[in-house]
This record gives C-alpha cells, sequence and structure tokens, in this order.
C-alpha cells in the first residue's frame, strides 16, 4: 500500500464533507424544530447521534421537504456554490419572520485541487465539535423569545449566481427581521467546509 | 308588481358599478304613492334623514323575500381603501426619483451587502417551493407553559394525610446569590442549619432558634457550596469557579497535603450537581452540558473510578437537580432545568430511565422524604412551587405555593419532617410536609418487636 492510498484511507473527500455538513443540518434543523416548539412534541421521536439524544420529526411532509431540500444542497455543497443556508420562522398568519436561523458556509483548504481536495481532520473531533454546536442550539432556548403563533419554516439556500435553478425551486426573497438580536454559536470545520451557525431573533424590548 | 322590484334592484345595482350616486334618475321617483311606499322600502339607508322615520326596522325583510342581493348602501360609494394599494402607488412614484440618483443606489447597494453579507446581484436565494405543512390549526407552543402558567394543569391526587400549604417559618435570608450553580445550604444531621449568604455563613439552630455568624470571606469572595459533616471524610466536590466551569469533578481527600486524589472529566461545561449515592457505590454528576453521568466507586470505596458507568442524555437542559433513595439505594432522581421541565428516575442496576414525568417548571431542587414513599421537587418560574409525588406512580401529592421567585435549594431537617425551601426571593420557608402520623408510628413500634424475635432466633 503506497503512502497516497494509506492516506486516502482515513480521509475525508469533499463529497463526503458535504455529507456531514448535511447530517448536522438534518439534526441541527429537526432539533430547531423540537426546541422552538414549532410542532407538536408527540410528533417528534428520540434518535441517538453526537452522542446526545436528539429529537428527529415524524411527520412525513417535514422529512421530505427536508431531505429534498438536504440533497440538492449537498450537490451544490460539492460545486462551492453555496454561501449560506437560513431556516426562516415565520408567522402563518401574519407571515412575519419571527426567527432565522444563518449557517454560514467558508470553503477551506486547497481549493485549488478541485473534486480531489481532501482532509485528514479526524472523524471524531469532527463530530465533537458538531457535538458542542448541537448542544448551544439545545440549550438557546433559555434565552429565544417564546413563539406565540403558528409557525411554519422554510429553508433558503444562498448560493452564487450562476446556479442552474432545478425543478420545484425558485428564487426567494431574503427573510429580514424587525429590531433584530443576534447570537452566534460555535463553529465546526471539516477543514473542507467551515460552518458557522447563528441564530437572529427579534428583539422584543 | 314583482317585475318593478326586479327592475328597481337591477337600477341600483347599476348605479353602484357607476359609483354615483344620482336619486332623481331612477323610474320610480314619478311614480304613483302605492310604488312611492316601495321605494321608501327598498332605501332604507340612503339618506340620513330617512332612517329617523318610526317604520324602518321592518324594511329589510321585503327586500330578501323579493331575493334582492344588492347591499343596502345600493347608491353609495364606499371606495375600498384596503384594495386601492396606497402603498404601492406611493413606492411606484417614488421609484422613478430614486432611479435617477446614482448615489441612492449605491447607498442601497451597501446596506446590502452589509445586510446579507454579499451584494443581492451576485448572490441567488434559492427555496424549494414544495414547503412543509405548518403545524396542525389551533396547535400551542408547548413552550407557553413556561411563559403564561398559572396552575399545573396535572390534577392534584388528593392525599389521606394533612399536609399544610403554608410554610410553618419564614427566616429572611438577604444577599442569596441567585444562581442556578450554587450550593448554598444544608441541613446537619446535629439540626443546625448553614446558609451562606454572600461572603457569610449563618448558622441557624433550628431547635433554639439561635443564629450564629460562623464567618466571613475576604474581599469579593463568595461561597458556592456548602455541606455538614456527616462523617464521611471523602468528598467529591468541585473545588472552584474555575475548576467547575471546566467541567471537571476532582476528588480531594483533606487528610493528605497533596489532597488531590484524582480528576474526572466527562462533562463539556460546568458542573452543577453531585451526589454520592446513599450507599456510597454511585457517584452521580450533572452538568450544564444536559448530560447525567454516573461513576461508579472504586475499590476502596474512597473516590470514583476514572470511567463512568452511565452516560445518560436524555435531559434537553442542565441538570441541577439530583436525589438517591434513601431505601432503594440504586435508584436515582434527577430534574432538568427550563428547557426540559423533566423529572426523570433512574435505575443503576439496569442503566434505564424507569420513569419521567413533565413538570411543566424548571427543576430547581429535589429530595427524597425519608418518612413516606414521596419526592419533593422545587420549581421556578411561573409558579415557584414545591411538588410533592407519590413515588413510585409519582403523582402529585401536593403543591406548595409561596414564594415569589424560584426556589434554588432543598434540604431536609434530620427527621425528615421539615423540608427547608431557599428562594430567590431572599427567604427560607420551612415547610412541616412529612410529618409522622403519630398513630401510624405507634404501629410500626408493635410490628418492629417480632422482627427483633426473629434475628435472636436466627
Amino acid at each position: 500500500m503506497t503512502a497516497i492510498e494509506q492516506k486516502n484511507k482515513s480521509a475525508i473527500t469533499l463529497r463526503g464533507s458535504s455529507e456531514i455538513i448535511c447530517e448536522y443540518l438534518d439534526y441541527g434543523i429537526n432539533s430547531i424544530l423540537y426546541q422552538r416548539g414549532l410542532y407538536p412534541p408527540e410528533t417528534f421521536k428520540t434518535a441517538e447521534n453526537y452522542g446526545l439524544t436528539i429529537l428527529m420529526s415524524q411527520d412525513n411532509k417535514i422529512q421530505e421537504f427536508l431531505s429534498t431540500t438536504l440533497n440538492q444542497l449537498k450537490e451544490w455543497l460539492v460545486q462551492r456554490i453555496v454561501n449560506k443556508v437560513a431556516l426562516v420562522i415565520t408567522n402563518v398568519k401574519t407571515l412575519e419572520v419571527m426567527e432565522r436561523w444563518d449557517f454560514n458556509v467558508q470553503y477551506e483548504g486547497n481549493i485549488n485541487q478541485g473534486n480531489d481536495q481532501v482532509s485528514d481532520k479526524p472523524l471524531k473531533q469532527i463530530r465533537n465539535e458538531i457535538r458542542d454546536v448541537m448542544k448551544q442550539i439545545a440549550s438557546s432556548v433559555a434565552y429565544l423569545p417564546l413563539l406565540d403563533c403558528l409557525c411554519s419554516f422554510d429553508i433558503q439556500i444562498y448560493t452564487k449566481s450562476d446556479v442552474v435553478l432545478p425543478n420545484e425551486w425558485a428564487d426567494a426573497e431574503p427573510a429580514n427581521i424587525k429590531n433584530a438580536q443576534s447570537v452566534k454559536m460555535r463553529s465546526f470545520s471539516t477543514n473542507i467546509h467551515k460552518m458557522e451557525t447563528v441564530v437572529t431573533y427579534k428583539n422584543d424590548d | 308588481m314583482a317585475q318593478f322590484s326586479t327592475n328597481l334592484s337591477l337600477n341600483s345595482s347599476k348605479q353602484k358599478s357607476n359609483s354615483s350616486i344620482n336619486n332623481s334618475k331612477t323610474p320610480t321617483k314619478n311614480n304613483s304613492g302605492a310604488d312611492i311606499v316601495v321605494r321608501t322600502k327598498k332605501t332604507p339607508a340612503k339618506t340620513p334623514s330617512k332612517s329617523k322615520s318610526p317604520g324602518r326596522s321592518t324594511t329589510p325583510t321585503p327586500n330578501k323575500a323579493n331575493g334582492n342581493k344588492t347591499p343596502s348602501g345600493g347608491d353609495r360609494f364606499i371606495p375600498s381603501r384596503s384594495a386601492t394599494n396606497f402603498d404601492l402607488g406611493h413606492f411606484k412614484i417614488t421609484q422613478n426619483e430614486e432611479n435617477a440618483s446614482p448615489s441612492k443606489q449605491e447607498l442601497q447597494r451597501v446596506i446590502c451587502e452589509n445586510l446579507h453579507g454579499n451584494d443581492i446581484r451576485t448572490q441567488k436565494i434559492l427555496s424549494y417551493q414544495k414547503k412543509a405543512p405548518a403545524a396542525p390549526e389551533g396547535f400551542q407552543n408547548p413552550m407557553r407553559v413556561l411563559y403564561t402558567q398559572t396552575k399545573t394543569p396535572a390534577s392534584v391526587k388528593s392525599c389521606n394525610r394533612y399536609i399544610p400549604q403554608a410554610p410553618d417559618r419564614i427566616l429572611d435570608a438577604p444577599d442569596i446569590i441567585d444562581d442556578y450553580y450554587l450550593n448554598l445550604m444544608d441541613w446537619g444531621a446535629n439540626n443546625i442549619l448553614a446558609a451562606a449568604l454572600g461572603s457569610h455563613v449563618y448558622l441557624w439552630n433550628a431547635g433554639t432558634g439561635k443564629i450564629e455568624e460562623l464567618m466571613e470571606m475576604s474581599g469579593n469572595d463568595y461561597i458556592c457550596s456548602l455541606g455538614m459533616d456527616t462523617g464521611r471524610r471523602f468528598l467529591g466536590c468541585w473545588n472552584d469557579i474555575s475548576g467547575s466551569r471546566s467541567g471537571q469533578i476532582i476528588h480531594h481527600d483533606v487528610r493528605q497535603r497533596d489532597h488531590i486524589v484524582s480528576t474526572l472529566s466527562g462533562h463539556t461545561q460546568e458542573i452543577c450537581g453531585l451526589k454520592w449515592s446513599t450507599d456510597g457505590k454511585y457517584l452521580a454528576s450533572g452538568g450544564n452540558d444536559n448530560v447525567l453521568n454516573i461513576w461508579p466507586a472504586a475499590s476502596n470505596g474512597h473516590h470514583t473510578q476514572n470511567q463512568t458507568l452511565y452516560t445518560f442524555t436524555a435531559h434537553q437542559a442542565a441538570v441541577k437537580a439530583l436525589a438517591w433513595c434513601p431505601w432503594q439505594p440504586q435508584i436515582l432522581a434527577s430534574g432538568g432545568g427550563t428547557a426540559d421541565r423533566h423529572i426523570r428516575l433512574w435505575n443503576m442496576n439496569t442503566g434505564s430511565c424507569a420513569n419521567a414525568i413533565d413538570t411543566k417548571s424548571q427543576v430547581c431542587g429535589l429530595l427524597w422524604s425519608t418518612n413516606y414513599k414521596e419526592i419533593i421537587s422545587g420549581h421556578g418560574f411561573a409558579n415557584n412551587q414545591l411538588i410533592i409525588w407519590k413515588y413510585p406512580g409519582m403523582t402529585k401529592v401536593s403543591e406548595l405555593t409561596g414564594h415569589t421567585a424560584r426556589v434554588l435549594h432543598l434540604a431536609m431537617s434530620p427527621d425528615g419532617s421539615t423540608v427547608l425551601s431557599a428562594g430567590a426571593d431572599e427567604t427560607l420557608r420551612l415547610w412541616k410536609c412529612f410529618v409522622k402520623n403519630t398513630v401510624k408510628t405507634k404501629e410500626e413500634k408493635t410490628k418492629s418487636k417480632p422482627s427483633v424475635l426473629n434475628t435472636c432466633i436466627r
């Protein structure tokens, strides 16, 4: 076995890194939906990941929406055209944006390598970093204001302008919040993608 | 007659669509008296002067009978302000002006860049069009109970003993630090209560009611934790603020010069709850990282092994309240913070969660009664109450309210009859909620005699 092969054995490829990011977003978004009380708690089931118990929605439509969105996002992450993923929580009746979770994406390492880019960061270390962010998400309810209305969510993906618009996708308006306040969570990195999580919410005071 | 009325209705609807108020053009005006009656009936609210006539109230019914669907104000122009789009009109007018000014456009671009981190023209925002559904109509955010609760909506089981609903005594506790992560109170076996208020430690003799000041810290130091001596020399304790913030548990042996026996690192954030089991086999530690760790005692029983026996991640908030069952040493009760609100019962033999109950409020403290098979829990927002639960069914026995801020700590008197709660409202309240039934204790005494005999025979 050559040295290169050995290196590749434990390395994370560009696609693998995109998968790690999407897995984090899947668990993170489900956790937010549960923690912020958007849907009835009985529609969630516990799942073990990152050494934590995370509640995942069992609603078919929500699952379908998330998997379609995240699968598309994965392709765009491989193409390195995503700048940001935003989870927008809106009031169903007034359509006012109540809260926005920004997942900012940065591309690290030697981007010139293209699709052959690999990272040798241990997976365990990445998962530990993700776990710390997940814990922060779970404890964010302590300071976020109560969403005292029927709310819905949407996922917006900020891409570079030269993206080919797939079927059933459309341009969206940026979601801005009046009198907003932001809290930045920890960030984690696969050495290919760096992900920073920020929550922005409406300040009532 | 019917023909005439339809004619009139047509006419009035036409008038409405033309948005003109022109009564004189209607043909009815020049008709005979009978027709005038119809006309006045048809036009109930046209002019304010007519509405003053007494017979007006009956007029709407003939309209309906004729199937006339035009609204009563048929010939009056009422602009629909919601549909006129004044905002849009204003924007369209002012938009042209903005297009003329390049400096304004530049300003917009800079604002946009600051808001979105990127120029909107070099970036696209995309979203999938088949949106996820909203929650079912009528669904209410379950977190709401934390903010707007008036009374916990669980039924209170009636019990066959009297539990006083008011505190037996209230003591002032000025300057008590309102911090979820401190342990500021203990009730020793000698019936002396110790409480740390800011930088002072006070002793209160529960028998005589005397108060003594034990010590005062110098400078800005404050006490984070205190415990009365119960005969055990070895304590698992977190050393100081810096140590606790790092999430380490340090075993000290106070008889040695190098007092640190071992250091446990099982938490990533500060530790807020720490308890030895009643038989000394396990040490439970709860952290701000929502994790509850169980450490098995080392073979000599003085400290624990460095590997956790169990790691429970079921709590969704910081785990402060921890209490081991006095009569079943393998049972642990733990309570979660604001986002969790659950009391969970764990069995150490199986490593499983035996029961979990949503208390609808932050759980700050837990104590097992030694006189009854019951648990008492101290809560925060919204009612700041103490709740007594029946074990193992976890049905509510009683709720004790009185504190005006969250209950920070709980302690029990040596005889197990009184529970002391320290609130963030700077009061210590004594609740005589576990007083032994005197009749029952007599029965117990008579029962205990044969058991002594039994041991003799063996």
